[in-house]
């Protein structure tokens, strides 16, 4: 009897395996489903509107949505240790809002400084969210809307209600983000020197490997000799650090620095990954999708208004897209799940 | 049994510190604050004069609360500055309620939408206490006056006529607004489009309204894209403090000085770079300490009686001068004066102040 | 690590009755009292005591089924663009012609149906979690919100309207009487009913919860649909209390209901907290902000404050957790 099954189950795989093999193939390539995505998206646009595909529009892309790119990068690691971080938002503000008033006062400091004054400032805020995830075991999403909320306060305490204009930056500092290298903008640099670290340390590191252990089964990852705690600290640290980088870009880029900046930035990033394929669940999230749905959010943000679509309709169909993207995702990851059951010989 | 237990004793002690209250309150000689019109708080004290701002770290609006507090003080009370961190209606609801609480004798309010707050202002007006609106208005219903920083349609005009001087007189031009639902701007626009319906800008086509919603970035992408859709743009119109800011950096990134040309209401601090620069070669808007400051004193008028909102009315407002009240609609205002326009002779002196 | 045990009824012992979470919310909710009234005159007055309910009770409805979709280890961020977008609705269609009556239920059944589509998408797609679902569906339905009202407010309610958000019955807002209403209903259904219990066995252990018979899916479409209605019963008593709509309403109440929830005790890991709690928290919050703004605290110093209270009050217990498993050692 169980001879029968085992043949039948054999059969099954061995017809199935031939037809389902190619569609298997594609549907590996997840974020397959998001660049047809992008790539159907821009060409509609394109036909309404031919400056779209233009070296300068898709520069204006790339430098807009860098900032969002480094974010989602962090993001990525919070979200794939089952975390969130609702603070980065106002981390970015509180760097940007330092880093902005310390080269009002100081002038002649190198930009190099300044940018380490903001990634410093976003570090601790980093540390002190890792302290309180990983030490007092806080639930992520309680420390970081609490934290929010005190680093949004100290943006506007430090302000001291004034916000640093575009004549106290010197050029060197506004430089940071206009500045460019080979003709190639430096936030995009920045942006893509981000990801090369980020991907070696995600596939080629063993710390960057126990990042999704600790994701996928947090208990069996601490039974294991994984020292989760001291991990889930570094993620939020690298977070922070992140963020306080973007902050001081932010600044950088549109040369002012308010209290209320990057207000609810943190629902857009955290839709880039989402978009790109991270499950909330944890354990699951490739950078290659991230960054694809930092683009494709990107690509919304600049194209909408370029196709003269209505204002008000520029929500409705952002959130649209959004939905159909992770539903596109999901049916794709069901036909996988599902190729792959039926390829398995029982 | 063990959370009836809890539920029953969290009451008890919820109605004991409750009633305990209201027996405190039969003591309190300060009386209720609904329905009695004594709201002039306990006799004796200092009277108290508030303003609401549409929302905190805005450095205009800390200078028009300054400018407030200035006259207050100075005819010798107590202001009470407050602002919201979101620049939100119901936010401005519950502050609204806050100071009806403390009994002020006064509210001046910049508010987030014109209609959302009036039934909250009008509970303050019916507990005795003087409500007047400034810079953003509210409906006529839930205020007594409104103090304008410059006649709207001054502003809409000279904005028109200025962009449409530094373009040589024909090409097109486009709108860089606030919030889709931000009331000074679509006043403002409204007259922009009215004085381009004279004949003499038969050349001058505007082309688009966009909305950078007060936000840096979206300010920024929304400049971008009409500087691509329309490739023969020749001048921007930003009646709103970020969105020119974020339009005059647009346009140095991409080195189109002159070639497109920039004007509307920023604030000095802001826009200081691109004047010199010449981006934008000129620009308007107005001292926001005189408008706190003759809120100020239109306030204390309201209170002490010398006038009580209507047509015609009369006051003096200490540095100022006298003002007279005017019509506005279905309500009435106090104008400030002309916009004042900022080039580069008198930006340096500008720059520091606000 | 969080122990997730379901805990047997524990005997009542007078210590371990006064050590839980709610019983700190109530000492802490003393203490404001305490703290406010001696910060300013005008705190214990019954009559602005009652008047501060009115101004922090509209979003409280909705921490009701909040509660609930937490407990099952959920979250829904788009309940404030279905208060957005039933209200814009309502006063749309009353704007038309429709009569006031016939538009305040419309409005309660888009606020349903919001939720519903809500627990449609995400029981159908579970590969979806809730946050990416309610995330799309909240720029959605604030989209509509914009497409139908785009810059325009909507107002101009009948008189009768005014007396949601701003009546008294006998002296007491009508708000409060409805708000604990409500509050009694919610609690009858969390503890009293099958349905809670069922709620507690899926955000424990929800594949158990499964195959012990539970209709999962049944229960996770009703949790959503009723925080899509009381997002719409929310809409009623904001609209009034404005006398007007327009569609950026509501904005940033989803934080603060789930801050609220959470606060209240209610763990995000699902399966543990009680509706008490959060009616608890939903005084405490209300309270502390109200006496602030009383002595005028700017809004800056606020928002560290409110930060500050939910860490600490939630990193309370979880360090008496560590130290006590520490000394056991």
């Amino acid at each position: 009897m169980k001879q029968a099954a085992t043949n039948s189950a054999a059969l099954q795989g061995a017809g199935h395996d031939k037809s389902g093999s190619l569609s298997a193939n594609i549907a590996k390539f997840r974020e397959l489903g998001l660049l047809l995505f992008i790539v159907i998206l821009s060409v509609g646009v394109q036909l309404r509107n031919p400056s779209f595909l233009t070296w300068e529009n898709i520069s204006d892309i790339a430098t807009n949505t860098a900032i969002l790119s480094i974010l989602a990068v962090g993001m990525m690691l919070v979200i794939i240790t089952r975390g969130i971080d609702l603070s980065i938002g106002a981390t970015l503000a509180l760097s940007g809002m330092v880093s902005a008033l310390t080269v009002s006062q100081y002038p002649d400091l190198h930009p190099l400084l300044a940018v380490g004054v903001g990634v410093g400032v976003g570090l601790v805020c980093g540390v002190v969210i890792g302290f309180l995830v990983s030490w007092i075991n806080i639930l992520p999403i309680i420390a970081t809307l609490g934290m929010m909320n005190v680093f949004r306060g100290l943006t506007f305490e430090t302000s001291g209600g004034k916000w640093v204009s575009a004549h106290q930056m010197p050029e060197s500092f506004k430089a940071i983000a206009t500045g460019s290298v080979f003709g190639i903008n430096n936030l995009i640099l920045i942006a893509i020197a981000i990801y090369i670290v980020a991907y070696y340390f995600v596939s080629h590191t063993r710390t960057g490997r126990r990042v999704y252990a600790i994701g996928s089964n947090p208990e069996s990852a601490e039974i294991s000799g994984i020292r989760t705690g001291r991990i889930l600290w570094l993620v939020y640290s690298i977070m922070g650090g992140l963020s306080g980088l973007a902050g001081v870009l932010w600044v950088s880029k549109f040369a002012s620095a308010q209290g209320d900046t990057a207000s609810g930035y943190e629902l857009s990033v955290i839709a880039a990954c989402v978009l790109g394929g991270v499950s909330i669940a944890g354990g699951v999230g490739k950078l290659s999708g991230v960054i694809l749905g930092a683009v494709l959010l990107g690509i919304l943000n600049n194209a909408l208004p370029m196709i003269n679509v209505s204002p008000f309709w520029q929500n409705f169909i952002q959130g649209s897209i959004i939905l159909i993207a992770v539903l596109v995702n999901a049916l794709v990851k069901r036909g996988i799940d599902r190729n792959n059951l039926m390829r398995r010989k029982i | 049994m063990k959370k009836f237990f809890g539920i029953f004793l969290t009451a008890v002690m919820l109605v004991a510190v409750l009633s305990a209250c209201g027996g405190k309150n039969d003591g309190n000689s300060g009386g209720q604050a609904s329905g009695s019109p004594a709201a002039g708080g306990d006799s004796g004290a200092k009277k108290k004069f508030a303003i609401i701002y549409k929302n905190t770290g805005n450095p205009y609006g800390e200078k028009e609360m300054e400018g407030y507090k200035n006259a207050i003080e100075e005819l010798g009370y107590e202001a009470i500055l407050k602002a919201p961190d979101q620049p939100t209606a119901e936010a401005q609801i519950t502050m609204i309620d806050e100071l009806i609480s403390q009994k002020v004798n006064a509210l001046a309010i910049v508010g987030n939408d014109p209609d959302a707050l009036q039934p909250a202002l009008e509970k303050a007006m019916n507990a005795g206490i003087k409500v007047l609106s400034l810079d953003s208005a509210v409906n006529a219903e839930s205020r007594m006056l409104h103090i304008n920083q410059a006649d709207p349609e001054r502003i809409g005009r000279t904005l028109v006529q200025g962009i449409v001087e530094m373009i040589g007189g024909s090409g097109e031009i486009a709108i860089l607004s606030a919030t889709s639902q931000a009331t000074n701007q679509n006043l403002w626009i409204d007259w922009m489009k009215k004085e381009l319906e004279d004949p003499k800008y038969a050349d001058v086509k505007l082309v688009k309204v966009a909305y950078g919603d007060d936000l840096r970035d979206k300010s920024v992408s929304e400049t971008e894209a009409l500087l691509k859709s329309y490739p023969n743009l020749k001048g921007i119109i930003s009646p709103t403090t970020v969105g020119v800011a974020a339009a005059g950096k647009v346009l140095t990134d991409k080195g189109l000085t002159g070639k497109v040309q920039l004007t509307g209401l920023g604030l000095p601090s802001e826009m200081a770079e691109y004047i010199q620069s010449g981006v934008c070669q000129w620009m308007y808007l107005w001292n926001p300490l005189d408008v706190g400051y003759l809120s100020g004193y239109a306030a204390d008028a309201l209170v002490n009686g010398t006038i009580t909102g209507a047509v015609g009315d009369k006051f003096t407002a200490g540095k100022l001068g006298e003002k007279e009240i005017i019509a506005d609609g279905d309500g009435t205002q106090v104008m400030l004066g002309d916009p004042f326009k900022f080039d580069a002779s008198n930006i340096a002196e500008w720059k520091d102040v606000y | 690590m969080e122990q997730r045990l379901i805990a047997n009824k524990k005997e009542l012992t007078l210590k371990g009755f006064f050590l839980q979470w709610e019983w700190l919310l109530v000492l802490l909710l003393i203490g404001v009292f305490v703290m406010n009234s001696n910060l300013s005159e005008y705190f214990l007055d019954s009559a602005n005591l009652r008047d501060a309910t009115m101004g922090f009770l509209d979003k409280a409805f909705i921490v009701l089924p909040m509660v609930f979709i937490i407990l099952l280890g959920d979250i829904d961020i788009s309940v404030a663009s279905i208060v957005a977008l039933s209200s814009v609705i309502m006063a749309d269609l009353y704007n038309h012609g429709v009569p006031m009556e016939l538009a305040v239920i419309i409005c309660l059944a888009v606020g349903t149906i919001c939720g519903w589509v809500n627990g449609l998408l995400i029981v159908k797609y579970k590969e979806l979690s809730a946050v990416i679902v309610t995330l799309a569906t909240m720029i959605i339905y604030r989209g509509i919100a914009y497409i139908l009202l785009e810059d325009q407010a909507s107002g101009k309610f009948p008189s009768w309207f005014k007396f949601l958000g701003w009546g008294y019955v006998g002296g007491i807002p009508f708000i409060l009487i409805a708000f604990v209403f409500f509050a009694v209903v919610f609690w009858i259904l969390l503890h009293k009913t099958t349905f809670g219990r069922m709620v507690y066995a899926m955000g424990n252990n929800a594949t158990a919860a499964r195959f012990s018979g539970i209709q999962v899916d049944k229960i996770k479409i009703i949790v959503f649909t009723l925080a899509g209605l009381m997002s719409a019963i929310t809409a009623l008593f904001l609209t009034s209390r404005m006398g007007s709509t327009r569609p950026n309403i509501a904005m940033g109440y989803e934080l603060e209901v789930i801050a609220m929830v959470v606060l209240g005790g209610v763990s995000t890991a699902g399966g543990k907290g009680r509706m008490i709690g959060a009616i608890l928290a939903v005084f405490l919050i209300g309270f502390l902000r109200y006496g602030l703004g009383l002595v005028n605290v700017s809004a800056q110093m606020l928002l560290i404050i409110m930060g500050v209270l939910l860490i600490v009050s939630v990193a309370i217990p979880q360090l008496k957790q560590r130290f006590a498993y520490a000394r056991r050692k």
